[in-house]
């Protein structure tokens, strides 16, 4: 089949599919009484299920934080899990409510696909890991150094790029998967290793002596990771949208999960808006902040707890801090 | 030396050379036959020596079998980390489903095995019987009892299936739906009619002529958005749907091969008897064309068994794919080696016995034609 056949095929399919699924979905969610949410078949830290089958993970806590807010439970949620190639139909479909499945947001996905991004909870990016002793503090001194890298993937080019700008030479190492990657860096083929930063910590545990290497704070690239939802929803688009930034929110006026009950009564007007009187405007009930920050935590007690130093990752907050604290998670106020 | 004389004829038949019997002997005609198979014997033991003592100690001696978490594998020279599968085991087996209802697919297992027991009885007298309940009947009993929601049964749906139960599941579906498909649509391929013959052949071409991976993937991927709104077909469904369509084409060849194999002068005595097509081809021809081609049939099986692990890439948890996420635990990362050493093992007892369970079909069934 030709390109453009095929081009048409899917695009015509996909309008199809745009236009099919126009139902609403809050009401649909209330009416069946769980939120479907598409996770990845496993990414640790992220979404991944644990021994007794539970999801756990920074972006399985956005699809509970949204069964919280509509159904008051963030229980309700059913999960799909989905290879990166079948998410985006998935999500046409209908087939799920929400994805949340660490989807890098970018124009072509935004504006060609049908779906709408609801923001940013993770802001990933390429970056560097290298062996301890060798002492290297950033990324510009690894001028002439030996780098493993997954073949075929846009970090290759990445890599490419940030060398030439920075006038640096070094020698790729390509492997096909990214364990073989480590088992290269390990094994002293190479000096560094580069993958997105979220990867790299990952890999990391993956080593005999994860104490023995680095994550460089240089970040390459600009991978930001979201929730999407279906285009024609707004409603929908909106609960799913605010949910998130109510956990930033939340952290930002130093609202946790173990003392929302006692900042119910605050006199701060900020918070008292955070805890009760605008579900109206979104459809839902007035007590959808207090039920996710009650049942989920804010946003950095879920990183903490998913991927920061409360988990085996140990990812440092570096651009998802709070933007009073240096980083980039930034959510609009609420009022 | 002392010279005994014996009369001629008379001479008792003497020791065979000590070089040419025993361990020696066999180590000489074996292994050392002459200097170029010397010098292989030898490079051979020398890689053992260097491999396999490292993987004994890898494997078991320094091996961690049962802990409740990572910490003794992390200990410095720890060998694998059998804990690790030790701790998910359950996982690897039933996938997400309801620990609460394992007795469930337990008891749709224990049956089946109940039920094909009889089958292996020689004198056991309604086999037809039994085999027309075990193909007809027992799906249905399987399916209440696995997928639930009718007759009190809790529903589980299919997205909480996985691991071995679901290869298991994929696997058996696949054999026993393609088996008859591949036999009917063989027999359509040599059918003189021709519009039942060019739609055998179509078909057959068609499907072979696909990777089972763009089957699934077009089961998964672009399906769903053909269908009307609110129509949830189960993608477990799908992918197996895929599969069997998939499979029976390529039962198909093999079972036309075992028609093609039969002399022609069978097909006109079946003739001259005054049987119909049916009687002479249920009779006379697929009878001795299926044993042929038994080692053909159980070599698509085992194909197929391992092809199930394809549905990983729609996302459907089965064994090999639930290994894979458990793998990405962020309090387990690291053991993949042991996941996939333990995958691969369960694959090969079954792909193994399924060998051997033909093997013995074959010598059962076996009236002296081979040669």
């Amino acid at each position: 089949m030709s390109k453009i056949t095929s081009t048409l095929l899917l695009s015509s399919a996909l309008a199809l599919a745009a236009n099919t699924v126009s139902a609403d979905t809050l009401d649909s969610v209330k009416s069946k009484g769980f939120v479907q949410c598409g996770v990845s078949t496993g990414l640790p830290g992220f979404s991944n299920a644990d021994k007794s089958g539970n999801w756990k993970g920074l972006d399985v806590d956005v699809c509970r934080a949204v069964a919280a807010a509509t159904l008051g439970d963030a229980s309700k949620v059913k999960f799909t899990p989905l290879t990166a190639k079948e998410r985006f139909t998935a999500l046409q479909s209908g087939e799920i409510d929400m994805l949340s499945r660490n989807t890098t947001w970018t124009l072509t996905r935004d504006a060609s696909l049908g779906l709408n991004f609801a923001g940013v909870n993770y802001y990933d990016g390429q970056g560097f890991m290298v062996k301890k002793n060798l002492g290297v503090k950033s990324a510009l001194e690894l001028d002439g150094a030996a780098v493993c890298i997954q073949s075929g993937t846009t970090t290759e080019l990445n890599l490419a790029d940030y060398f030439r700008e920075n006038g640096m030479k070094y020698k790729a190492i390509t492997y096909d998967t990214s364990d073989a990657t480590v088992k290269g860096f390990e094994a002293g083929r190479c000096d560094v290793l580069t993958s997105d930063q979220s990867q790299l910590y990952a890999l990391r545990i993956k080593l005999k002596d994860p104490k023995s290497a680095i994550v460089l704070p240089e970040v390459i690239s600009k991978e930001p990771l979201g929730p999407v939802v279906r285009q024609g929803d707004d409603k929908w688009f909106n609960i799913v949208k605010w949910s998130l930034f109510a956990m930033v929110n939340a952290e930002e006026m130093g609202v946790t999960s173990k003392n929302v009950d006692s900042m119910k009564n605050s006199k701060n007007p900020a918070i008292a808006r955070l805890m009760g009187g605008q579900g109206e405007k979104l459809g839902l009930s007035d007590d959808w902040s207090y039920n996710i920050i009650k049942q989920v935590g804010n946003y950095g007690e879920s990183f903490e707890r998913n991927v920061g130093m409360g988990s085996p990752l140990k990812i440092s907050r570096g651009l998802n801090a709070l933007w009073k604290k240096g980083g980039l998670q930034y959510a609009p106020p609420i009022r | 030396m002392s010279k005994t004389s014996y009369a001629v004829g008379e001479h008792p038949d003497l020791e065979p050379p000590a070089s040419t019997i025993g361990v020696i002997g066999w180590l000489r005609e074996n292994l050392f036959s002459n200097w170029w198979n010397s010098l292989l014997t030898l490079f051979g033991f020398y890689l053992i020596y260097l491999y396999l003592p490292p993987l004994v100690e890898w494997m078991f001696v320094k091996a961690v079998w049962s802990s409740p978490d990572r910490v003794p594998c992390d200990a410095e020279g720890a060998g694998a980390c059998w804990a690790f599968i030790d701790n998910r085991f359950t996982q690897f087996m039933y996938g997400f489903y309801p620990k609460e209802l394992y007795w469930r697919p337990n008891t749709a297992g224990l049956l089946l095995i109940a039920l094909m027991i009889p089958l292996f009885i020689k004198s056991f007298r309604w086999k037809w019987q039994l085999g027309a309940f075990i193909l007809l009947v027992y799906p249905f009993i399987a399916f209440v009892l696995i997928h639930g929601g009718y007759l009190g049964f809790e529903l589980v749906e299919t997205n909480k299936w996985g691991g071995l139960m679901l290869t298991l599941i994929l696997s058996a579906v696949g054999i026993v739906a393609s088996l008859p498909i591949g036999i009917v649509l063989a027999l359509g391929r040599r059918s003189t009619m021709p519009i039942v013959k060019s739609v055998c052949v179509v078909y057959i071409e068609f499907w072979r002529g696909v990777p089972l991976i763009t089957v699934l993937f077009m089961s998964s991927v672009m399906l769903p958005l053909f269908f009307p709104e609110g129509t949830d077909f189960d993608k477990l469904a799908r992918a197996m749907i895929g599969i069997i369509m998939f499979q029976s084409a390529y039962m198909a060849e093999v079972v036309r091969g075992g028609l093609q194999a039969i002399p022609k002068g069978q097909y006109e005595a079946a003739a001259s008897l005054g049987l119909t097509y049916w009687k002479s081809m249920g009779l006379i021809i697929l009878p001795q064309a299926l044993k042929l081609v038994i080692p053909g049939i159980v070599n698509t099986f085992i194909a197929l068994f391992k092809d199930t692990t394809l549905v990983l890439i729609i996302g459907l948890f089965d064994l090999l794919a639930i290994i894979q996420q458990a793998n990405s635990d962020p309090e387990w990362l690291g053991f993949d080696t042991e996941g996939y050493v333990f995958a691969g093992l369960i694959f090969w007892i079954f792909c193994f016995s399924m060998s051997r369970y033909s093997i013995a079909l074959e010598q059962k069934l076996h009236t002296g034609h081979k040669r």
